[in-house]
């Protein structure tokens, strides 16, 4: 062998590594789009929480300015006193109970839907999962528009109450229809991953636990539960964290009136014109987002389920 | 959707807000070229080729009119549409280069001449620019009428279907709206409207509706806190009306115009303590790809004809004069539209408050919704 030959093996070797593994700057696409989709607009977002608004238009001008962090919890009231600002408090506490009532209802719904579905025949499995995915068809503001139409006074839920005699009937611009709204949206981002971990579930397992004298529920809380437990972890990270920032459905479907904090982002980049606020409460609810995916992982690695999220 | 417009407040809004933020890392400090004043010599095009490019409010254009100017100038009209004032000033003052006309509402025209936006392009010089009914003439947002054309413009009070709620009829004023507390009763989602009807209901005056004395907010503040309206939305306010899930709502004066063609028992109040007018207009702004064919477009819009279909289409009246000759007759009886001759002093225009002023507004906006 010639030392050209030699040198020739050794680059081949260094690229190709492990079996199966290619040069690492095949990546470089997927890295810059992650870089160009959510790490610039973070930074961007984290640098104008910290400046000054323009005086006029809209924006912000390059001169440091940390107030829209104390404005997030002081208050300077009308008649000159200075408190504790608990609305935006207020309105996060009203997301996070928005969010987690919808992540309960939807992981109680979830779990016989996705029972159900793996214990079906493999062929008409596919055609069920594609079922639970056909809402994802159409736009979510069609949906929603769709939703209020169904539940409001005048709809055909309405319609109904009517005639069974409920003459008070009454969810549309409530946070109920708000909640509803939610768990329609996230019911499939739980069904799946429970679904996911079902599927796998060796069913004769549970047949075992009966012949040994386990009843029902038994059976279900310490073998189909521990079981499908990493989709339900999965699940509830596809549900809390977005619902935390959704607003569409307290906008539409709310009445305005059940603010969640998302809504008043959105207030502060509109008429509000407060953009460095408004980047502070998105910073603010990152870094809320960010603990409780923490939280979750730990929930995880205490049962001895891996949740990878991130 | 409500209004030919005026869909405020709305996500769509910001999340074209949000976009335009984080797709423009260098924010406020983009405020386009120098002005282009020599836009407005030399004589006045009479007829174009190519496209011209407008951004306008949802729905507020005719599109039979669209038709007929391009049948007429052979020019194609590229529409695209904003929600908010907001919207188009962000998209602007981002570097949105691709617009030859834009349809800003008074304060935001302003606004937009301040941050050196938009161009000179002179309309009292336009072959139409004659046409200007006296009250849009002299504006505060342009005196000289130098940067933009009158569009449609229109009041913001209260609609009241009197034969579903009988009780609407005796509301004779903001403070009367405020402290009535009727079932199926409705609040636009805008702060500028809300706040400054409060601010009036607590006695203040039309001309210091932007004042910064904090106890005049405080006032109006503590009137805002009983006020629980059943939904707190910007759009589809007529289509509520009309179904009978809203009897008494704050509305603009062209979408009550529209209920009432559908109810004929909704009436639009004048509260006494005076309600805002505002005005919207036809602007070009720096950077337009064809000032030829904007000036075209905006007096063929200032065509009395013209100006009468849009109105008759969008439930708003214009600034063109002679322009009632070609408007429905259903628009000419509503009083909605054309506003009673002793209701005139009650209209001022809508408040153009600077930064500090709009921070109180903002705070009790914040307030009031967060008690809901």
């Amino acid at each position: 062998m010639t030392v050209a030959q030699t040198e020739k093996a050794k680059t081949k070797l260094k690229i190709e590594g492990r079996p199966g593994q290619t040069s690492p700057w095949l990546a470089s696409p997927t890295v810059i789009f992650l870089f160009a989709v959510i790490g610039i607009p973070l930074a961007i977002t984290v640098i104008y929480s910290l400046l000054d608004r323009a005086k006029i238009g809209m924006g912000v001008v390059w001169t440091f300015n940390p107030k829209a962090y104390k404005d997030l919890f002081v208050i300077e009231n009308l008649d000159g006193t200075t408190g504790l600002d608990t609305r935006y408090l207020k309105v996060m506490w009203n997301s996070f109970k928005y969010s987690g009532i919808t992540t309960i209802v939807t992981i109680v719904l979830s779990i016989p839907i996705a029972m159900w579905i793996a214990t079906r025949a493999e062929s008409k499995r596919n055609i069920l999962v594609a079922a639970v995915t056909l809402p994802f068809w159409i736009s979510i503001l069609i949906r929603t528009y769709g939703l209020r139409q169904i539940i409001d006074d005048n709809g055909p839920i309405g319609w109904i109450m009517h005639k069974v005699g409920d003459a008070n009937y009454h969810i549309i611009y409530t946070p109920i229809a708000t909640v509803i709204g939610l768990i329609y949206v996230f019911l499939p981002f739980m069904i799946l991953p429970i679904y996911a971990s079902a599927e796998r579930f060796d069913f004769r397992y549970a047949e075992a636990a009966y012949d040994l004298g386990a009843k029902r529920w038994t059976v279900f809380r310490r073998i189909v539960i521990p079981a499908i437990r990493p989709g339900i972890y999965a699940g509830i990270a596809l549900v809390f964290i977005p619902a935390l920032g959704s607003f569409l459905q307290s906008d539409m479907l709310g009445g305005g009136k059940t603010n969640m904090i998302a809504n008043v982002i959105a207030l502060n980049f509109g008429q509000a014109r407060n953009w460095p606020f408004g980047c502070a409460l998105s910073v603010f609810l990152i870094l809320i987002t960010l603990l409780f995916v923490w939280i979750i992982r730990k929930l995880g690695a205490r049962t001895g389920t891996e949740v990878k999220l991130i | 959707m409500e209004s030919k417009k005026r869909q405020r407040a709305s996500y769509a809004a910001a999340l074209a807000a949000v976009t335009a933020l984080l797709l423009t890392a260098c924010g406020s400090s983009s405020t386009g070229a120098a002005n282009n004043g020599g836009g407005s010599a030399g004589a006045f095009p009479t007829s174009g080729t190519g496209e011209v490019h407008i951004y306008n409010w949802t729905d507020y254009i005719d599109p039979d009119q669209i038709t007929a100017f391009t049948k007429e100038t052979g020019i194609k009209v590229v529409l695209d549409t904003f929600d908010s004032n907001e919207t188009a000033l962000a998209k602007l003052q981002s570097g949105a280069t691709g617009y030859d006309v834009v349809f800003p509402s008074d304060y935001m025209v302003k606004q937009m001449i301040e941050l050196k936006l938009l161009q000179k392009i002179d309309v009292t010089t336009f072959p139409n620019g004659g046409g200007l009914k006296t009250t849009m003439q002299g504006v505060y947002w342009d005196p000289k009428r130098e940067y933009s054309a009158p569009w449609m413009y229109g009041t913001t009070g209260i609609a009241c279907n009197t034969k579903a709620e009988p009780k609407c009829a005796n509301i004779k004023s903001w403070h009367d709206w405020f402290t009535v507390g009727l079932p199926k009763m409705d609040s636009l989602k805008d702060q500028t409207e809300v706040v400054s009807a409060a601010l009036r209901a607590t006695g203040v005056a039309a001309a210091d509706l932007c004042t910064t004395d904090k106890s005049k907010y405080s006032a109006a503040a503590d009137l805002l806190k009983g006020f629980k309206p059943a939904v707190i939305d910007s759009d589809s306010g007529i289509e509520r009306v009309i179904a009978g899930t809203s009897n008494v709502r704050m509305a603009w004066n062209g979408s009550t115009h529209r209920m009432t063609e559908k109810v004929p028992s909704v009436e639009y109040i004048y509260p006494s303590e005076g309600l805002n007018l505002w005005a919207d207009n036809m602007v070009v702004p720096v950077g337009a790809p064809d000032l030829d064919n904007a000036k075209i477009f905006i007096n063929w819009m200032m065509d009395p004809k013209n100006a009468a279909a849009e109105s008759n289409f969008t439930g708003y009246d214009n600034g063109i004069v002679g322009s009632d000759a070609f408007m429905n007759a259903s628009m000419k009886s509503d009083p909605a539209v054309v506003v009673p001759a002793d209701k005139m002093a009650l209209i001022s225009p809508t408040p153009a408050c600077d930064q500090a002023a709009r921070d109180l507004y903002t705070q009790v906006f914040t307030t009031w919704l967060g008690e809901q």
